[in-house]
């Protein structure tokens, strides 16, 4: 009697305990579990189903949920979030959004767990590194049956792959070169203009670091982000036309790369790492020692708070042309989605409507990839900085990301190799040699 | 009953007590175990549904992630850089675990707060204690150049210094560790009989003969299980290089584990990581096989 209670006790905490997971400690293990669902078999049917769907009627009127996960609002922005689906399910009364923020260091590892574990959302966030990974590998559903006419077409064709539209990008954001009024004023010298070249900057990046030892004249990160961008200012590029091959060490390339590095190892307008300590460039540009900076416009509302002296913006330099950055992020809907059209319809208002857009702006948050100017004047007339037009001047010369299957190998190829070539070991050409070499090795282009 | 029958029904009884631990295992150990060893025979991106159809035809590539590993030059960077901390983390790990314990064998005031103490860094994470290390080295306002400035010494700059980068995170690690291993090099110590102290008094033996001669062959069977156990914990560093190091810089601190989760989180290439991680587990097993086989020339068991 007393054996037998015993093993039904046992028999019950085996019950509860099969939730409570292993007992390893502190093993990484590399694999992935996968959690078997029922989704297999119906994800053919789904997909079918969806389309047809999508091809006889318009917004259907159903009661509907959704789910819907990112990152960009983490942080900051959350509220802004939460009060643009007010809005959205004020016009949509049918369709429910459920919104997961979770923030960018953790996001794409959950999300690809989830994505592989067929437990992902209907649509989510993706960035440009992840996106060309997650749509070539078949698990995002093409966008369809909403109009897209009002949304920039160059970043809306960012997210095209092989024609088929994967992603609509749901705000943007640009490089400028922010510089220190202050110092320039005791530098005795013109502040840049939105037809600067590299040459000019230099000219007034030493005449700046002439006025200290602990003041430089110039910041720009040399890693890939930047790397590709100053290629196409001195008209090199990564990749050749069709994606085909690695021109990573053309002499264009090598024109620009140099100049990246000499500015730290030759010229020393650019503090190195070691002299850098372990302060940021955002830092240091605050800490008033700086005298430019190219930077993302999203430091205009740190730089509004923290700078004690007075700053405005340019157009980046350029070399033989102007490039400029244009980064984006993607909303996306996940094929096994089974309310894509719902999905569809968020995803589309809140980076096209008119509502979101203006939220957002208002918010200082980041700006709508819309070519609505009148939204657009708005974020004009918000300082600092003064000179906003340059932002959106930016836009003429932009250079979208080379997206390829294996962009986080490449790029984290190139960082490193330039970073070698920044603490002056080597120098630009043989990094971008070197870089050549390992990229034709390790990643097969199509 | 026989006595073979009663073992086994003592095995039957035991079972459904080891039920909750074992289906433990089996689900979040095991199973995944044996998964990955066909996950590594195939190109796997970690996006794809594994219970797609013909997922295994579609992405099977045999032994060719192992061949692209083993014949490439980083694989093998990667195991010098792991190696290179093992060379400076467990020397300096077993003398830091052996003066403890040394410390705390001696019973004096406050003995257990010292106790706490030297463990508090095993119970901190990771995470933690790797931001606050990243901000003691760093070159200009961190504590450790302060210190070192006070003895004229200009400190190096660490963690952006690819030729300190690694000494550093072994600093970190040993700080992080030395408490634990102290305690059990601890316990070992407290199971030396002291007549073996006092006999040895008698004939006029110093501290250091001491040491030398009852008190490092009687821990030996410790010493044993500690080295095995850091050895293990040593390959598997990652926690610490990816909070303070991130890899770098220019890859001086890529070690296995790293470079296995960027494969297979960051690069979309979760069978190459698998059949990577594989690798590890077979040098990891052939190192431990070996040292089990070692111990017979000089661990002493009484």
């Amino acid at each position: 009697m007393k054996k037998a209670l015993a093993v039904a006790m046992v028999l019950v905490m085996v019950l509860g305990m099969v939730g409570c997971g292993s007992t390893d400690a502190s093993t990484t293990d590399a694999t992935v579990t996968t959690d078997t669902t029922n989704t297999t078999d119906t994800t053919a049917t789904t997909a079918e189903t969806d389309t047809t769907a999508a091809d006889t009627t318009s917004v259907s009127t159903d009661p509907v949920t959704i789910t819907y996960c990112n990152f960009n609002a983490s942080g900051a922005n959350e509220a802004v979030l939460a009060s643009m689906y007010e809005k959205f399910h004020e016009q949509y009364p049918n369709i429910t959004v459920e919104i997961e923020t979770i923030g960018y260091s953790d996001y794409f590892t959950q999300m690809q767990t989830r994505v592989a574990g067929g437990t992902a959302p209907d649509c989510y966030e993706l960035n440009i590194e992840n996106f060309a990974a997650y749509a070539s590998n078949g698990v995002l559903a093409e966008i369809s049956g909403v109009d897209t006419s009002g949304i920039n077409q160059t970043a809306l064709k960012a997210f095209n792959v092989d024609g088929v539209q994967y992603g609509i990008p749901g705000c943007f954001s640009n490089v400028v070169l922010v510089y220190n009024k202050d110092l320039f004023d005791q530098a005795g010298i013109a502040y840049p203009t939105n037809d600067w070249t590299w040459d000019d900057a230099q000219t007034a990046a030493e005449a700046i670091r002439a006025l200290g030892d602990d003041i430089y004249g110039v910041y720009a990160p040399i890693t890939y982000n930047e790397f590709f961008k100053v290629a196409a200012q001195y008209g090199g590029s990564l990749l050749n036309a069709d994606k085909t091959e690695f021109t990573v060490n053309s002499p264009e390339n090598i024109t620009a790369a140099t100049m990246m590095v000499e500015r730290v190892t030759k010229s020393n307008v650019q503090p190195t790492t070691a002299q850098m300590g372990s302060m940021g460039d955002w830092d240091l540009f605050e800490s008033g020692k700086l005298g430019m900076i190219a930077t993302g416009i999203w430091s205009f509302s740190t730089f509004a708070d923290a700078c004690k002296f007075n700053w405005d913006i340019a157009v980046e330099p350029g070399g033989t042309q102007k490039a400029t950055h244009f980064f984006s992020n993607a909303y996306v809907v996940n094929v096994d989605s089974k309310n894509k059209e719902a999905a569809t319809t968020w995803i589309n208002w809140l980076a096209s409507s008119a509502d979101a857009a203006n939220l957002r702006i208002a918010a200082g948050w980041d700006l709508p990839a819309i070519t609505d100017q009148t939204v657009l004047n708005t974020y004009l007339e918000l300082t600092p900085p003064d000179n906003r037009e340059a932002v959106f001047e930016s836009l003429n010369y932009l250079v979208v990301p080379p997206i390829i299957k294996d962009y986080s190998m490449m790029s984290d190829i190139i960082t490193e190799k330039l970073s070698l070539a920044a603490t002056g070991s080597i120098t630009a050409e043989e990094a971008l040699n070197q870089a050549q070499e390992e990229l034709t090795s390790t990643i097969t282009l199509k | 009953m026989t006595k073979k029958k009663k073992a086994i029904m003592e095995t039957l009884h035991a079972f459904p007590f080891l039920l909750p631990s074992v289906i433990g295992l089996f689900i979040f150990c095991l199973i995944p175990l044996v998964i990955s060893v066909f996950l590594s025979m195939t190109d796997w991106n970690g996006l794809e549904k594994l219970t797609s159809s013909g997922f295994f035809a579609k992405h099977f590539i045999g032994l060719e992630n192992y061949i692209k590993i083993l014949s490439g030059k980083e694989f093998y960077q990667v195991l010098l850089n792991t190696c290179y901390f093992i060379v400076l983390y467990i020397p300096l790990m077993l003398a830091a675990s052996i003066g403890i314990a040394m410390l705390l064998n001696s019973p004096r005031k406050g003995i257990g707060l010292y106790r706490i103490l030297y463990y508090i860094p095993v119970l901190t994470s990771w995470v933690a204690g790797a931001l606050i290390w990243r901000w003691v080295l760093s070159p200009q306002y961190g504590i450790m150049n302060n210190i070192l400035a006070m003895f004229h010494i200009t400190g190096p700059n660490w963690l952006q210094d690819a030729k300190w980068a690694m000494p550093a995170i072994v600093m970190a690690s040993v700080w992080k560790d030395m408490g634990f291993f102290g305690l059990i090099l601890l316990s070992g110590l407290q199971g030396i009989s002291k007549s073996y102290y006092e006999a040895a008094k008698v004939d006029g033996a110093g501290k250091w003969k001491q040491f030398s001669s009852i008190t490092l062959p009687l821990l030996t069977p410790t010493l044993f299980f500690v080295l095995v156990v850091a050895l293990i914990n040593s390959f598997q560093l990652f926690p610490q290089v990816m909070i303070m190091t991130d890899g770098g810089p220019n890859g001086a601190t890529q070690v296995m584990v790293e470079r296995i989760y960027n494969y297979g989180f960051r690069y979309f290439k979760m069978g190459y990581a698998a059949a990577f991680s594989w690798l590890l587990f077979i040098i990891i097993f052939a190192l431990t096989s070996l040292q089990l086989k070692m111990q017979k020339g000089w661990v002493h068991y009484d």
